[in-house]
């Protein structure tokens, strides 16, 4: 009930949603980068192809005449190199040169690394064992030395050559799709795709690979630039037939006559350079395309807080009533990516008496916990939280700064979160985590056995060993009492729970409520309990205030909620509990051998 | 006649680490369901009621005793003919998120079992609007994401992945504990109305006494692996012998100021004679 999920109504789609369905290649052309490292990548390969109709000598060609000419010499658009060969036909059978060696070099990769990813990931067990092994030591082997020592062995063409260092590429591929299909396999959606008779290979196809998809382009696209690094290298060192001419072999060339003739370096290294730096754009464009929507969302967020920052009004009345919580015209709202707002609290206003337990109920989307946390000074940094009037015990919690917030939460307001297990930290022992907060006052002894009395008083049956427990060491209800216990160490004001029972057995519940409540008379605090659980509410409750998207729909004294409910919503709401009387009496419907016949 | 028959069964997981005992997670399950039944299985969490699920969907191997469904033995059935089952034993999930393939649009979910018996294009397509019309959807629902629908919604078309191959039993696994109170009462009568129009059989597991009063024909509690009652909805719901099942009642709130106060001093007055009989016993 934390998340404030919106509602979607289903008549009719909003424009955003359409935006969003485009898929992650329509995003990557119209984002700038992805655009311009698309028309780089097209550029070579259809220079690539078009390599016979582009070229007007054959690579090897040497005219005496030409040696070394200058660019722009007619018939020869990048001029001649040292032994007199066209250097505009040895670039453009570079280029398929470095192509083909990325595609052998990453798709070996891409391949291999992929199925037994796959195979591994999926599989688990001993498979994942022996393949992950397999990998390993293929990672530990130094790829490009290898390369060159079995050189002689494979043959010295540049696609042997790379074939083999594709196999050294797997490992990165196979790593990277094991631990996603990992991740996958456990997803409920699999589970139902396997009850629903779907074969593995099915289940891998529709479900697994989906989600492997976009990583798993991303670094291929990598290693595809670091196949084309490779082979140039290989090349430049003078490893493979001298008979091929690539962006190696030339830059080689080009390296011996450096002195008379520079420019004659820069063609190769030129078309070399801006074929990798599409490749890189390229990953780096998708892996933003991939991330969708979200990201751009962010962005904008930040753009449209900056613009206007104070939107917070504060319009002192002077009047302090008697009331612990005093809340008016509480708005809270958060910019859109079409940069409107959305209100998720509308003008509620709220009093808690000291003493009073107030319930704050409503479905999921209806503001409740937004409510709780912007009293609690919680929000997230993009919500314009504003309220006319929001004090606490006669003081103004409007424009008070983080520090003093901090302040206030520490002593006079406290909080009980949902999650008990999430809100411990579970690197640290749950004694030092309590010791954290009271410290400042006492020495250490003294807090400690502070807590550890506190420990007892919250139900906590062995103190000692608990404060010396790590969280996971302790069950979730136990969990909860440790964190009731630190909520209530500085002895606040006001304390807030957000569905503190919800993620607890019933039993637990039962025994957290009572906690709760022995608590709260000791120390006469005014608590305000969020919570969607009516039960819960008719436990502990003096009064309900009722929410619905955003609006306060009614409060009132426990009884009068429950029993006579003045608004349409709220009989709704009380209607919808499961009454107690109520149990299946009708028999078992046999509908005979056609089960299932009215589809 | 009885449609599925688990019979004494065992499952422990593979402990971590060398020569560690492996917890035994079920203990010894029996419960049978007939055609057209909801069986309601009760318990809290780590009681073993979802892996009790799992097995009998063939998603967790047990380790000893049998699952009988229709007469045919199905305790460890090879994937491949477990595939066959698909037809006759279905499933809805309790996290109505992650249950449904974000990637995927509606209609490519409700084909997917469709596909895989061999129903396909056209057809398939008549199938899955029949589908959303049977369990409240409109029919412009087949072209969306799974998250431009609500929790509800989408645990209609969870529902509806589980129809599409007519069942005879479909096991819910707390498939209305993560709706809000309202969707909640909707979605239960959704399943209470596919119940009596098609003869369908629930092993129904949530961990609310509330809901399994609603939907059950028969309850099940267990309780740290073990069932520890069986008896009609009313019977164990309104008149518990085991102690167990008689603190999971009086612990549940009722949504009533003044009876929740009597409900709450009789646990007290029931912890109380627990402790001064443990007290005398000890």
């Amino acid at each position: 009930m934390t998340t404030n999920e919106p509602t979607v109504l289903l008549p009719g789609i909003d424009e955003a949603e359409a935006k969003k369905r485009a898929g992650a290649f329509a995003r990557l052309l119209r984002m700038p980068l992805g655009l311009l490292s698309i028309i780089i990548l097209v550029a070579f390969v259809i220079l690539g192809l078009l390599e016979p109709v582009l070229s007007n000598h054959d690579p090897l060609f040497a005219s005496l005449q030409h040696i070394n000419a200058p660019a722009g010499t007619s018939g020869w658009l990048l001029g001649g190199d040292q032994y007199g060969r066209d250097i505009w036909a040895r670039v453009l059978t570079s280029i398929n040169v470095s192509l083909i060696s990325a595609l052998i070099g990453a798709g070996v990769g891409l391949v291999f690394g992929s199925i037994f990813g796959l195979i591994a990931g999926y599989a688990g067990g001993r498979a994942d064992a022996v393949l992950s092994w397999i990998f390993n030591l293929l990672m530990t082997f130094p790829s490009l030395i290898l390369v060159m020592v079995l050189a002689p062995v494979i043959g010295t063409t540049y696609q042997g050559m790379m074939a083999i260092f594709g196999l050294f590429l797997a490992p990165g591929i196979f790593r990277l799709v094991r631990n996603l299909v990992q991740g996958v396999r456990n997803e409920l959606y699999v589970d139902a795709a396997r009850v629903a008779g779907l074969s593995t290979w099915r289940i891998l196809s529709r479900h697994v690979l989906y989600v492997v998809r976009g990583p798993v382009v991303i670094s291929t696209v990598f290693l595809a630039s670091s196949a084309i690094g490779v082979q140039a290298g290989l090349a430049f060192l003078g490893f493979g037939s001298t008979q091929t001419p690539s962006f190696g072999s030339m830059t080689g060339d080009a390296f011996a006559n450096i002195y008379t003739e520079p420019m004659q370096f820069v063609w190769p290294s030129l078309f070399l350079a801006l074929l990798n730096i599409g490749l890189i754009f390229f990953g780096n464009a998708y892996r933003d395309a991939l991330a969708g929507p979200q990201a751009v969302v962010a962005k904008k967020r930040r753009r449209h807080e900056t613009s206007q920052e104070t939107v917070t009004r504060y319009e002192p009345d002077g009047s302090v009533g008697g009331g612990l919580l005093k809340l008016r015209n509480l708005r809270v709202s958060y910019p859109q990516p079409d940069g409107s707002e959305k209100n998720v609290v509308e003008g509620l206003s709220l009093d808690i008496h000291p003493g009073e337990i107030v319930g704050l109920v409503g479905e999921s989307g209806s503001g409740k916990t937004q409510t709780a946390f912007s009293i609690l000074g919680l929000l997230p940094k993009e919500a314009r939280v504003g309220a006319d009037e929001m004090r606490l015990a006669g003081d103004s919690l409007i424009g008070v700064s983080q520090t003093q917030m901090r302040k206030l939460r520490g002593g006079v307001i406290s909080y009980i979160p949902q999650e008990p297990m999430s809100n411990l930290d579970p690197s640290f022992t749950v004694g030092s985590q309590l010791m954290e907060g009271l410290t400042k006052g006492m020495s250490k002894a003294e807090a400690k056995r502070t807590i550890l009395e506190l420990l007892e008083r919250v139900g906590i049956p062995d103190p000692a060993r608990t404060f010396d427990s790590y969280p996971h060491q302790i069950s979730g209800g136990m969990a909860q009492r440790v964190l009731i216990a630190g909520a209530v160490a500085s002895r606040p004001k006001l304390l807030i729970a957000d569905e503190p029972t919800t993620a607890l057995d019933v039993t637990v519940q039962a025994e957290i409520l009572d906690l709760l409540r022995e608590l709260q008379g000791e120390l006469g605090m005014g608590v305000l309990l969020v919570t969607h659980n009516f039960g819960v509410v008719a436990d502990l409750c003096d009064r309900v205030v009722v929410m619905r998207n955003g609006h306060l729909v009614e409060e009132g004294g426990v009884r009068e909620i429950f029993h006579h409910p003045s608004q349409e919503y709220t009989q709704e709401l009380i209607n919808s509990i499961l009454d107690e009387e109520t149990v299946r009496m009708d028999p078992p419907v046999v509908v005979g051998s056609q089960a299932g016949g009215a589809l | 006649m009885t449609l599925l028959e688990v019979n004494d069964l065992r499952l422990s997981y593979p402990a971590r680490g060398f020569r560690k005992k492996s917890p035994e997670v079920l203990k010894g399950v029996s419960i049978d369901i007939a055609p057209g039944e909801t069986l309601g299985l009760v318990g809290e969490s780590g009681s073993g009621k979802t892996t009790l699920g799992r097995a009998v969907l063939g998603l967790a191997a047990p380790t000893g005793g049998s699952i009988r469904f229709a007469g045919q033995d199905i305790t460890n059935t090879p994937t491949k003919e477990r595939r066959g089952l698909a037809r006759d034993i279905q499933v809805v999930f309790q996290d109505p998120y992650t249950s449904l393939n974000p990637a995927l649009q509606i209609a490519d979910i409700l084909a997917e079992p469709l596909i895989a018996q061999g129903v396909e294009g056209k057809e398939a397509r008549k199938r899955v609007l029949a589908l959303l019309d049977r369990v409240g959807l409109p029919a412009n629902s087949a072209d969306r994401y799974p998250r431009e629908f609500s929790g509800g919604q989408r645990q209609r078309v969870a529902i509806a992945r589980a129809l599409a191959l007519k069942p005879k039993l479909i096991v819910c696994d707390e498939p209305v504990s993560a709706l809000d109170l309202t969707t909640q009462a909707k979605v239960m009568d959704l399943f209470l109305e596919l119940q009596r129009e098609t003869g369908v059989a629930y092993l129904f597991i949530t961990h609310d006494l509330a809901v399994v009063r609603h939907i059950s024909h028969r309850v099940a509690v267990m309780y740290r692996g073990e069932i520890v009652e069986t008896g009609t909805a009313a019977q164990v719901t309104n008149h518990p012998r085991d102690p167990y099942t008689q603190a999971l009642l009086l612990a549940a709130p009722t949504a009533d100021p003044d009876r929740q106060k009597e409900r709450r001093e009789a646990r007290w007055k029931m912890m109380r004679e627990a402790a001064a009989s443990s007290a005398t016993a000890g």
